[in-house]
């Protein structure tokens, strides 16, 4: 079970993870998409995802009996090769439906000052 | 492009999945859950199959928005996740997308996506908003 005591908190990274123009062009090729200047509009979630597992690792979260529930992006930018973009994390809510916890996860990627997307994923922790 | 209505149905399109593509988004993603790739590991935890991300699903539905007015356009993107993808070996499986457009203001327009696989719906309350 995750710690009570941990809602509402928000874990900050450490180390922004760069951009390249290898990714957005790999992530493009997945999809068909053949505009590789702008990142497509899911392609924060490979950022997020791997850092917000990271950052939460210590939450008692047990990531093994994940499923995604659901997932919300809010682009204010489009991504593109050279960001820097830093990702914190933030438990917004959890709680018990028919034994299973349902975690809701906010995730911030900011370039410097700027927050360029923010992502909500609700993760259901199998019983 | 041409300028959109409320109530106008987008063009119905067909994304092909199959377990190249899984492994090719394991790898653009970082996401290298077994459960996606290993068949023996799929069924060791109860599934049917190897099962297609969730986020492949919405990646592709993502590119179906990024159709209509550039993957600059898109605002906010949202799904749920309501039924597995399963993707048998050696085959190619259909992933039909479909959307309306239900709103226009301040320059946003909404689009309700429809997302099935076989008649069933494989992603809920999928809507996208873009900057038009």
């Amino acid at each position: 079970m995750l710690n009570a005591e941990i809602i509402g908190r928000t874990f900050p990274g450490a180390t922004p993870t760069l951009v390249t123009q290898e990714a957005i062009s790999t992530f493009a090729a997945v999809v068909g998409e053949s505009n590789t200047q702008v990142a497509p509009p899911t392609f924060a979630i490979s950022i997020t995802l791997d850092q917000s597992q990271k950052l939460l690792q210590d939450s008692g979260l047990d990531w093994t009996r994940v499923v995604h529930g659901d997932q919300r992006f809010e682009i204010f930018r489009p991504i593109v090769a050279g960001d820097t973009l830093l990702c914190s994390s933030t438990i917004e809510s959890a709680r018990v439906m028919a034994g299973n916890e349902i975690v809701s996860v906010r995730s911030d990627l900011h370039f410097g000052a700027e927050l360029v997307a923010s992502t909500w994923s609700t993760l259901v922790v199998r019983a | 492009m041409t300028p959109l209505e409320v109530g106008q149905e987008l063009e119905l399109k067909s994304y092909p999945i199959n377990r190249a593509l899984l492994v090719a988004y394991a790898n653009a993603s970082g996401d290298q859950n077994p459960i996606h790739q290993n068949e023996e590991f799929a069924k060791s935890v109860g599934l049917p199959d190897v099962i297609a991300h969730g986020m492949l699903t919405m990646a592709l539905a993502g590119k179906y928005i990024s159709d209509i007015a550039g993957s600059a356009a898109v605002k906010e993107f949202s799904a749920r996740f309501t039924k597995p993808v399963v993707v048998p070996a050696d085959t190619d499986v259909l992933l039909n997308i479909a959307g309306k457009v239900s709103s226009i203001e301040d320059g946003r327009a909404k689009i309700e996506i429809t997302a099935e696989v076989d008649g069933v719906k494989v992603l809920g309350m999928a809507k996208a908003s873009i900057a038009i």
